[in-house]
């Protein structure tokens, strides 16, 4: 267990991708079986027992320390389970204390009578280190957060043995904790393992942007349009196990198996299918907002009343699998999109329909269309996209096939407020940028400031590079990673501070923010060196586009 | 004659400057220009510039003046440890406190009652400095920089490990290792030495004069050389020494894909290891952990423990689970090791001679 709980302990200080793969690699090359393999259970949340109360912890705690200092010492460190840890002093002699597998205590957590945990849970402490202990309290209360997805991990052990982590993914849903199978394959001492999974992910297939540049080089002819809905991209698939039971599955695009949040949605489909498409919130046959969608995502637990009142919905746009049919992608879009409509008319439900096409002749039609999307959907509307009608199905983000072509954001003058220290490689950086609007102060004539939004892209390198400098050479006060931008004054009064450009995707009202709007989606489009901070936006301009009716893109500064 | 043993306020009491010894007029580790100060060790917090008289161990003297000119102070006097010396009314000696290299505890007996001022200790053995020694009084002043029970500090030898196994599985990237560069820089290179490890080390420039200091004396720390600006990109699979406040400096840039180290006390928790972004924590603290300050405070004997910088609410009350008097002392001007690493920086490049609040 110290072991694997030195590794999660890693992963989270770890900020890179590649980082976390070393290290991980690193600990499944070097622990034995069946170790290993429930330390991937651990990481890819396969492992099912029931949590213990957060009391319980308190309570064994309470029979080693004075209450007063375990107070004053919960109070500065701010987590239960990490306080524990700290203030945990093994009894018995260190000899005696023998590192407990992970193995042992997920078999002992699966079988264990309630009234034996705390036994065995001070015994456990005993003999575990420091992190030992902290990791166990978050395993067994369920707040383990491991700084890695499915997939990372997934890919880690593919990388044992030079394998794609397509492969891994391919025959993970056959596969049981501890991957005896699973590890001997990829270190080539086994078969591969059967992929029996019925309803299996594949990696979906990405767009581009789409550049202007672009524009003139395709021929519109060869390609068909869509509208880019503003949901979230799913696959569902669904087949027969060879006992002939339905398996199906929704994923998220990058393979997580999302199924448990949307009952709904997998209960209608109980057809043969591998559906590419985006999760919507439809009420009354019309497509809501990404806000209302949100509000469903941001549910713990999915009761039949969030079933009711958001119901949730795919538009499909591509098929991968048809029927029995295993693969289609090698198939022209366009001949995938005709299967896909005969599937969805052989398999009528109300929970799915057909994304559909929007005919133009030009790119100049397409953009007037894309501009202002006109129909009930409209709102949720991001964009379009175009896919070339003889592109098959490739996994990633192939060049040359689809595009996206997103709606003009919206755009607003604010002034920097603050700068943040970014994390991993940009933690040298002030790179992090909160902004603001004017406003009229309270109870005088006077103009403030009021804080609208943080950004922390939108910027090239170099932007980046001077943006840390005007930060790091403004007045004002640090606050930790924060450093405040004050402004300064003109001989004459205007207020001197630096303008930046910021595009968003959409606007709410919010009683978190202090301005009582947030944005989504928003980034720094363009600094506006040349800009007087006194000519940067007020509030007025955000709460104009709140009202429904003025929704359309605001016009960039010429 | 019948005398009555002197009560240990009339011996200390706090003032805007600093701790004051009345009946031998001067002060303990004064935060403001006094004309006579008894230091305990160069640490920028207790040791500044500028007193009249200045008392202190010979390796004290040579810190300050290593670090501010040699014209620190009108005058100086070097206490030779375990010799008592007569002060005015009262009776003064300097015993090794195991901080840093030269720190020692200042003990004042008047009237019968004998007060030890900690300033700053150590019980973990460090390769740097003397040993703490344990010296039997009424009254024991001691800090609290980590005095709540979570800091129990660990074996170093298992923290420098932890930067060497990092060192062989990134051997891609530069090590930069944070740590103070009074004391806990040289321990660092020595225990870094003494778990093998040959190869040269790297410094910031702001780490060379006190570390070339520490090796006239003696200090066997290996090669050691200083960071060029156009060698940053080749430390690749180095390590680096820096002050801590480096790690976030446009001069971390340039080494390649840099993992981020700090050794200090404060590693022990995860919320400040990660919010000052630090990758690899290594928890190598030159101040006692709870552990030794609750075990010096009984071997002390001390019937009463005043309690000063750092976390005293959990201290001053375990005291008084244990039937002893406690109070703390609320003084301004003493930082924890993050503070004294920004009072260390600002006086080592030479900048303001501010101190930190
Ligand atoms: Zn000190
Ligand atoms: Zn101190």
């Amino acid at each position: 267990m110290n072991g694997f709980a030195a590794l999660i302990d890693r992963l989270a200080y770890e900020p890179r991708r590649n980082g976390k793969l070393a290290l991980m690699e690193a600990y499944f090359r070097d622990t034995p079986d069946p170790e290993r393999g429930f330390a991937l259970a651990a990481m890819t949340g396969s492992l099912k027992f029931a949590n213990a109360k957060s009391g319980l912890i308190r309570a064994l705690m309470a029979e080693r320390i004075d209450p007063v200092l375990f107070d004053i010492s919960y109070d500065y460190v701010g987590d239960l389970s990490e306080t524990v840890a700290l203030l945990w002093k093994p009894r018995g002699e260190a000899a005696e204390r023998i590192d407990t597998p992970l193995a042992d205590i997920v078999e002992a957590l699966t079988n264990m009578r309630k009234l034996d945990l705390p036994g065995h849970l001070a015994r456990w402490l005993d003999a575990l280190d420091e992190t030992g202990r902290w990791a166990l309290l978050k395993l067994i209360t369920g707040g383990l957060r491991i700084g890695v997805s499915a997939r990372l991990a997934k890919t880690a052990v593919a990388n044992l043995g030079g394998l794609e982590a397509n492969a891994v993914e391919q025959v993970w849903h056959g596969l049981k904790p501890p991957y005896l199978d699973l590890f001997a394959w990829v270190e080539g001492r086994g078969p591969m393992p059967e992929a029996n999974d019925p309803a299996p992910f594949r990696p979906v297939m990405l767009a581009h942007p789409l550049e202007d540049s672009e524009i003139a080089r395709l021929d519109p002819s060869e390609f068909v349009a869509e509208w880019k809905w503003d949901g979230i991209r799913v696959q569902a698939v669904s087949g027969r196990a060879t006992n002939g039971e339905r398996v199906t599955r929704l994923y998220s695009r990058t393979g997580e198996d999302i199924s448990t949040a949307f009952p709904d949605l997998v209960d209608t489909i109980d057809f043969d299918c591998a559906i590419d498409g985006e999760l919507l919130v439809m009420r009354e046959g019309r497509v809501e907002s990404f806000n209302i969608l949100q509000q469903r995502l941001n549910r713990k637990s999915v009761s039949p009343k969030l079933l009711l009142e958001y119901p949730a919905h795919i538009r499909a746009y591509d098929i991968i699998a048809d029927g029995g049919e295993a693969d289609v992608r090698t198939l022209p879009f366009e001949e995938r999109r005709q299967r896909l409509g005969a599937l969805l008319e052989t398999h009528p439900r109300a929970r799915i329909d057909l994304s559909p096409l929007v005919p133009f002749e030009s790119f100049e039609d397409l953009q007037a269309l894309r501009a202002s999307p006109s129909g009930e959907d409209s709102e949720a509307i991001e964009g379009c996209m175009l896919k070339r009608r003889d592109s098959p199905y490739v996994p990633g983000r192939p060049k040359g096939f689809w595009f996206k072509w997103k709606r003009d954001p919206l755009i607003v003058d604010c002034v920097l407020m603050y700068g943040q220290r970014g994390h991993g490689k940009r933690s040298s950086f002030y790179s992090d940028f909160t902004f603001g609007v004017w406003r009229a102060k309270a109870g005088s004539n006077e103009e403030e400031l009021v804080p609208v939004g943080k950004a922390y892209f939108g910027f090239t390198d170099e932007e980046l590079i001077e943006l840390d400098r005007y930060v790091r050479k403004a007045a004002g006060q640090r606050f930790g990673p924060v450093k405040e931008v004050a402004l300064g004054r003109t001989a004459d009064g205007r207020p001197v501070g630096l303008v930046l450009e910021i595009a968003f995707e959409g606007l709410q009202r919010s009683t978190r923010h202090k301005s009582g709007v947030a944005m989504r989606f928003p980034r720094i489009s363009r600094i506006r060196w040349d800009k007087p901070a006194d000519e940067a936006d007020r509030i007025d301009a955000l709460e104009r586009l709140l009202s429904p009716t003025l929704l359309e893109p605001a016009e960039a500064d010429p | 004659m019948f005398s009555m043993a002197m009560r240990p306020t009339d011996i200390l009491k706090i003032t805007p400057q600093g701790l004051y010894c009345a009946p031998g007029d001067f002060y303990v580790d004064p935060i403001r220009p006094v004309p006579r100060a008894l230091i305990t060790h160069g640490h920028a917090d207790h040791a500044r510039a500028g007193h009249g008289k200045v008392l202190a161990t010979q390796e004290t003297l040579a810190i300050m003046a290593a670090r501010y000119g040699e014209n620190f102070a009108g005058e100086t006097q070097a206490a030779n440890l375990r010799e008592r010396m007569t002060i005015g009314d009262t009776a003064v000696s300097f015993h090794p406190a195991g901080h840093v290299f030269g720190s020692a505890q200042i003990a004042i007996e008047a009237g019968g009652t004998r007060i030890v001022a900690s300033g700053d200790y150590k019980r973990a053995p460090d390769p740097t400095c003397l040993p703490f020694e344990v010296v039997p009084c009424d009254v024991f002043i001691t800090e609290a920089t980590f005095g709540l029970p979570v800091f129990r500090f660990g074996d170093t030898r298992d923290e420098i490990a932890k930067l060497l196994a990092s060192l062989k599985l990134f051997p891609d990237r530069a090590h930069l290792v944070g740590a103070y560069s009074l004391g806990k820089a040289q321990r660092v290179v020595a225990l870094i030495r003494e778990a093998g490890y040959d190869r040269t080390i790297y410094m910031h420039g702001a780490m060379e004069r006190l570390m070339t200091f520490y090796i006239e004396r003696g200090m066997a720390l290996g090669p050691l050389q200083k960071v060029a600006a156009a060698e940053r990109g080749k430390l690749a699979g180095e390590i680096i020494l820096c002050p801590p406040s480096a790690l976030k400096d446009l001069w971390s840039r340039h080494f390649p894909d840099p993992v981020a180290a700090f050794a200090s006390g404060w590693m022990r928790t995860k919320a400040r290891a990660r919010q000052k972004g630090i990758e690899l924590p290594l928890v190598i603290s030159d101040h006692a952990d709870w552990t030794g300050l609750c075990q010096t405070i009984t071997e002390t004997g001390a019937g009463e423990i005043w309690v000063t910088h750092g976390q005293e609410d959990a201290l001053v009350h375990w005291c008084q689970t244990q039937g002893l008097k406690a109070k703390p002392l609320h003084m301004i001007g003493y930082g924890d090791e993050g503070d004294v690493s920004e009072v260390e920086e600002t006086l080592g490049h030479g900048l303001a001679g501010e101190a930190a609040a």
